[in-house]
């Protein structure tokens, strides 16, 4: 059973920062941690994890990926919700450890971690049922649906639900908002021609959205549409829905 | 393709990257697949509205599927005593040579030397217009895209709508270049008519009609056909023989799992409630009857599907009514276009379906050409998990498991990439060997280094990754954040 405050909320709760936002978005994976510290919540960042395994699994190297997330599997014994700041990695953990732990040693400890993971937002919005005060000026931002947030992790609305409480924000919609950006881990290296086509066609919808900021909730799809962004000289930079989250609503 | 000794299509500079980014290069292709896909998918969701009806819809498709294939070998004997018992001859073959065999004998046995076809993709696993032209039968394709590059010398780009690459004006310069007295015209209208008075004419002097088979009922003995053109119809019933072709996998138990099935079938893949014309096809012409065919035969295919049946977690393949809505909500798919596949099936279903047809060693680079986005798995209207088989196929190109029935498993391993995945396992394994690589990242990261292999690539339309000046490790150390 999980620890249950008063009111209804967990008292502690795992934080699984992921290891594209350790490498390239901590202030993001900061922010995330702050998001649930302030809603009176105990985060516990176990500082031996790395990473969930997926771009092994995703590339048929099943015995590298279970022992990466073996190793995972270990750091969060205690029967707290694990909350990602990624849609991909949490539906990595969710959707594909019971399977990639079938029949091992650690198969219930496994599933058991992919019964209480969530994604960052989806935590706030379903979880927590946090409410929102936006400080900031007025802004115009887009939103990248990530796929795995979407299909993997089944997680679309609760962002969008976060940023509706923001006065001072402009949703604009993206064109083509469900099409892959192009990322895809190792698909970007692979097939970088069909990969560049792919982020070249994404790149230039958010341009044509107007906004200021292409938000999202994972690191992958924000380093891939960030840089393309950044080559073809748009002003539209990419921020993590974490940090934005956290910036809009400190006042500052 | 086959085993005939030929290099892997899947290989070095002829490869699918090769393709894929020839094609990437050419702006008619690119436009011509972006109107015509976005199109399809536009006209799909606007059938499919309700979410709780789709759901509903699509869970009912996936059990008959589920259901037909859990009782296979039973369903196929029953489907042939009832085929039989209707007048329909039944044959087996369990290569595209073996069936391109069965159906050369049957015209020669009958003087047959004129051939009208309605479309089927199993003909087109088994070359068989080739194969037909090569032993001095004419083999005409009826249906309007069929036609159309047939004429062109090509081969299907889709599997619905197989001259989905050419534009109206493309059509239009290959009309006035291939058919006699056509008058040079960009009119769709007019288009049709043409093809409709050549293709008339073929109807009435042919002496065989061969068509495909969307599904096959074992209770009845029926074959199903649907089409929209009415030459389905006509290369079915004109002509004095019938030869229908179908993969092993299309038979459906009941008469009651036919409606369900083709509503999915005709919604996904063309947006359509349900086609012009509905073919229930059960024997030839009865004594006293003034039309249909004198002989209705049936050629069942194997081809590598009672391989894909004997692996538990691949048999869903199987399932596929081949609709084509993976390949019309592909993004890969959609920018490179179908021929870049170099295989019968192109998109999502393809590269699940030909490496396990023609061999993982041989074609493993279509499992991975692929972001697993997952559109594909979303819209199959019988619930393929076609992202989950992309990553089982990929593990089984590099990895020969023991036991493995899947054709060419772990011959495409590659030392390099095998070791990569090694190192880095050693260095997301363990948390010592993870400080040290996430401290170069941070520390080193954003030196200059050239930009060779996975960088290069990566920078071709990208600004370089920069990692952060320190770890969200370092970051939550300094900030206090419990370690447990």
């Amino acid at each position: 059973m999980e620890e249950v405050g008063a009111n209804g909320r967990p008292g502690t709760v795992y934080f699984f920062g992921t290891c594209l936002v350790d490498l390239f978005f901590p202030e993001a994976g900061l922010a995330g941690i702050e998001l649930l510290r302030r809603e009176g919540l105990r985060v516990v960042y176990p500082q031996a994890q790395t990473c969930c395994g997926q771009p092994a699994f995703n590339c048929g190297y099943r015995d590298e990926a279970l022992s990466v997330a073996r190793a995972q599997v270990a750091l969060f014994p205690e029967p707290w919700p694990v909350v990602v700041p990624s849609g991909s990695c949490a539906g990595m953990i969710r959707t594909h450890y019971p399977e990639l732990f079938a029949g091992e040693p650690d198969e219930a400890a496994a599933r058991g971690l992919a019964g209480r993971v969530h994604e960052l937002t989806e935590f706030l919005v379903d979880v927590l049922h946090v409410s929102l005060v936006d400080r900031g000026e007025p802004v115009k931002v887009t939103w990248h649906a990530s796929c795995h947030a979407m299909r993997e992790a089944g997680v679309a609305a609760q962002p969008k639900a976060l940023l509706a409480q923001l006065a001072n924000v402009e949703l604009v919609p993206l064109g083509r908002e469900r099409e892959c950006c192009g990322f895809g881990g190792t698909f970007s290296v692979r097939e970088p021609e069909i990969s560049a086509a792919m982020v070249e066609d994404k790149a230039a919808d958010v341009a044509a959205t107007g906004a200021a900021l292409v938000l999202s909730g994972d690191g992958g799809c924000l380093l891939n549409v960030g840089g393309a962004l950044e080559r073809q000289g748009s002003r539209a930079r990419p921020r993590h829905v974490a940090e934005f989250l956290l910036e809009r609503t400190r006042g500052r | 393709m086959g085993a005939d000794g030929a290099p892997p299509p899947g290989a070095g500079a002829h490869g699918f990257r090769a393709r894929a980014t020839a094609a990437l290069g050419d702006p008619q292709v690119r436009a011509n697949f972006r109107r015509a896909m976005d199109g399809l998918m536009a006209k799909r969701a606007a059938l499919f509205a309700d979410p709780a009806e789709w759901r509903a819809m699509r869970a009912l498709g996936a059990s008959i599927r589920a259901r037909t294939l859990a009782r296979l070998p039973e369903l196929l004997e029953r489907l042939e005593e009832r085929c039989r018992a209707n007048g329909i001859e039944v044959h087996w073959a369990e290569t595209t040579a073996e069936a391109n065999e069965v159906v050369l004998d049957l015209l020669r046995a009958r003087g047959a030397t004129r051939v009208v076809k309605g479309k089927s993709m199993v003909s087109e696993e088994m070359h068989l217009n080739d194969f037909l032209e090569a032993h001095g039968v004419e083999s005409l394709e009826s249906d309007l895209g069929e036609y159309v590059i047939q004429l062109d010398g090509e081969t299907p780009s889709h599997i619905i709508m197989p001259a989905i690459h050419k534009d109206r004006q493309q059509i239009a310069r290959l009309f006035g270049r291939k058919i006699r007295d056509a008058a040079y015209s960009e009119d769709v209208d007019e288009l049709t008519a043409t093809a409709r008075r050549v293709l008339r004419r073929k109807f009435e002097e042919a002496d065989a009609g061969i068509s495909g088979v969307n599904c096959a009922v074992a209770e009845t003995g029926t074959l199903v056909l649907i089409e929209n053109e009415g030459n389905g119809r006509m290369s079915t019933h004109v002509p004095p023989l019938h030869v229908a072709l179908m993969g092993l996998e299309k038979v459906v138990e009941r008469l009651e799992d036919v409606p369900p099935l083709l509503s999915l079938l005709t919604r996904s893949a063309t947006g359509q409630l349900v086609t012009t014309y509905v073919n229930m096809i059960s024997g030839p012409r009865s004594p006293g009857e003034k039309d249909g065919p004198r002989e209705v035969h049936l050629v069942v295919l194997d081809n590598g599907r009672s391989r894909i049946y004997e692996d538990e977690e691949l048999a869903v393949t199987l399932r596929c009514i081949r609709c084509g809505a993976c390949m019309n909500h592909c993004p890969v798919y959609t920018r490179v276009g179908g021929h870049a596949y170099d295989a019968v099936y192109p998109g999502p279903i393809g590269k699940v379906l030909t490496p396990q047809m023609e061999g993982v060693d041989r074609r493993h680079e279509l499992p991975h050409a692929s972001s697993l986005c997952g559109a594909c798995a979303e819209v199959c209207p019988v619930e393929i998990p076609i992202t989950r088989l992309l990553v089982r196929l990929r593990a089984e190109a590099s990895t020969r498991r023991v036991g493995s029935t899947v054709l060419g498993a772990g011959g495409a391993r590659s030392g390099g990439e095998a070791l990569s995945w090694r190192l880095w396992k050693r260095a997301f394994g363990s948390p010592g060997a993870y400080r040290l690589v996430s401290w170069l990242a941070t520390r080193l990261g954003r030196l200059p280094v050239p930009r060779l292999g996975p960088l290069r690539a990566w920078t071709s339309v990208r600004t370089a990754p920069r990692p952060a000046r320190r770890s969200l490790h370092e970051l939550a150390r300094e900030k206090g954040v419990p370690d447990a």
